[in-house]
């Protein structure tokens, strides 16, 4: 059941769409604010919110990578590996990643921390290569850098 | 080289961003309240001789959208104006870096776009990675609603406008014209079948005008200060000022703002050359979707005219920069993977030829390429581009063309050798 808060925000979204189709992709961001992923039991209440069929909704949500649809760790890695990150060394960042948090891309570490994906362009070119950690750009990327970034999000309580 | 900042001339003198009052002292909302003494098809027409093109990197000339605009729907039906705030073409930044630093200048073209077209409602598509950007936008909305440049009655002129964000999901496809208004509409982007144009049927099926960020902060200036004084600020064949960038392995990657038709090594020089060690081999002008300049165009005028002459595209106008330790067919692949992977899957070339390109350009990097691969790689290329409904993979063709065309050597190295020759630099 999608709490109160969940509704109230997606209606928020909702008095400016001239459709309740058009509030799908808010109201997945919404739910997955929340609880950090999109369960099916929640498709299917957001599909019932939203007044459209399940597998509409699904076809949505698994079109686009920043929802997920299966559970994730408490912080989650972007890597870039589209061209410019490319020319500025994004495979030592990626493999020292794989290394450090001693999984693979789309693997989450043991204790539910770290899930490490990859994604295209974060539009940070001039900070190449760059990733995105808890939705926050982090560029430049060095071991030290990543050491300190990774440090400062397990001091965190969440994203 | 000196030249008057247009589009950045509040990010020049001021770090951080600019909000209303600052923007308002150095002249901002002049331009919406001129057009608003204005006939709506006189703004329209002064955007049309300003020779506008957009600068998402199709060039699109921007008049030719809002004219589309003019037939009047007399049922009173909505009518949309839209940026494309996606962002996601490898290798573009100026957009974030324009919003960043000077917000009020899109909300201003959106509005003056909003009453030329006759629209009451606007949107920023907005990616969901750019959440400084989105923070900033909100913050700089409801400092124009307080001052009555957006909501019920804008400036008194009896003309009620509307401006949201909608903040995307992911997906490069988000970001095609079309793909975009699906988006909107909460659906999975695939491109629409065009005609119609959005500006006949656009979002929700209503008239839609979508133009990127960079265009939409270009028209205040226009509307302020003319037509001609803008096709003036061009250096070679076409009108306006243009945000230049460059990524790569150059000493301060970065974006700046340029006399449209500025070259290459204009921007290089703003960027500091090359990192010691590396030498300058080749760009991509605008973004992944354009055609490898080598050193030989150095000083070629990088605008949409100019380019299309030699068979070449400005696209976004932030460059790429390949260097001489990095394997040309490794930035192929990597390219080729980009397109794969972004592919909508609407159209059989597309979702099915962009992975053939993609494993056979990985084959070649890895040593396990055959002689007849290369010409493999263009025949698929001529096939894959024309017949798809968008452009994405014909801008997947473009860098792997005229990456065979440059550098066919290094190509042909890795079939026969069947491996790298770059491993060990």
């Amino acid at each position: 059941m999608l709490s109160e808060e969940e509704r109230r925000e997606i209606g928020e979204d909702l008095e400016h769409t001239p459709t309740r189709e058009a509030a799908t992709i808010d109201a997945l961001k919404v739910v997955q604010r929340h609880r950090g992923w999109v369960s099916d039991e929640a498709m299917e209440d957001i599909a019932g919110e939203l007044g459209i069929s399940t597998a509409e909704l699904e076809r949505v949500a698994t079109y686009y990578n920043l929802i997920f649809r299966q559970p994730v760790g408490k912080h989650v890695i972007f890597v870039c590996d589209s061209i410019s990150c490319y020319l500025t060394g994004q495979e030592s960042v990626m493999e020292y990643l794989m290394r450090k948090l001693d999984i693979k891309l789309g693997e989450t570490t043991t204790d539910g921390q770290f899930t490490l994906l990859p994604t295209v362009c974060l539009g940070h070119c001039e900070q190449a290569p760059v990733m995105m950690l808890d939705w926050e750009i982090i560029g430049n990327l060095n071991e030290e850098r990543i050491d300190q970034a990774l440090a400062d999000a397990m001091a965190k309580e969440g994203p | 080289m000196t030249v008057e900042p247009v589009l950045t001339r509040n990010i020049a003198v001021r770090p951080g961003t600019t909000w209303i009052a600052d923007y308002e002292v150095n002249g901002g909302y002049q331009g919406l309240r001129k057009a608003i003494g204005m006939a709506q098809e006189d703004v329209i027409k002064l955007v049309s001789d300003s020779q506008l093109r957009g600068r998402g990197g199709a060039g699109f000339p921007t008049g030719k959208k809002w004219e589309s605009m003019i037939p009047l729907d007399r049922s009173g039906r909505p009518r949309y104006i839209v940026c494309n705030f996606d962002e996601m073409e490898p290798g573009t930044f100026k957009d974030r870096f324009l919003v960043d630093g000077d917000p009020h200048q899109l909300i201003e073209g959106m509005l003056i776009a909003g009453y030329a077209c006759r629209a009451q409602k606007g949107y920023v598509f907005l990616r969901l990675e750019y959440r400084r950007i989105e923070k900033i936008l909100r913050q700089a909305i409801c400092e124009a609603i307080g001052k009555g440049y957006v909501g019920k009655n804008v400036l008194g002129s009896g003309w009620d406008f509307e401006l949201h964000i909608h903040t995307s999901a992911g997906r490069y496809m988000a970001g095609e014209e079309t793909g975009l208004l699906d988006a909107l509409e909460g659906l999975p982007p695939n491109p629409r079948s065009k005609p119609p144009y959005p500006g006949t049927s656009g979002a929700w099926g209503r008239p839609t005008v979508v133009n990127n960020v960079e265009t939409y902060c270009c028209v205040p200036h226009i509307i302020e200060r003319g037509a001609e004084w803008f096709v003036g600020l061009g250096k070679a064949k076409d009108a306006g000022s243009k945000i230049y960038g460059v990524s790569g392995k150059v000493k301060s990657p970065g974006c700046w703002e340029l006399p449209m038709g500025s070259t290459l090594g204009e921007i290089l020089d703003l960027a500091g050359g090359m990192q010691d060690g590396y030498e300058f081999r080749a760009a991509l002008p605008g973004g992944a979707s354009t055609k490898f300049l080598d050193s030989t165009r150095l000083d070629y005028p990088l605008d949409f005219s100019s380019l299309k002459e030699i068979d070449a595209y400005l696209g976004t106008g932030t460059a790429i920069v390949l260097d001489d330790k990095t394997c040309p067919v490794a930035v192929s692949r990597n390219l080729a993977m980009f397109y794969a992977r972004e592919s909508c899957g609407w159209c059989t070339p597309c979702r099915e030829g962009l992975p053939w390109q993609e494993k056979i350009l990985n084959d070649v990097e890895n040593g396990r390429g055959e002689p007849g691969d290369i010409d493999l790689l263009l025949s698929n290329a001529k096939m894959l581009g024309p017949n798809t409904y968008c452009a994405l993979a014909t801008g997947a063709c473009f860098p792997l063309e005229s990456a065979v065309e440059l550098f066919r050597e290094d190509f042909e190295q890795h079939i026969k050798q069947k491996a790298c020759p770059y491993a060990e630099r």
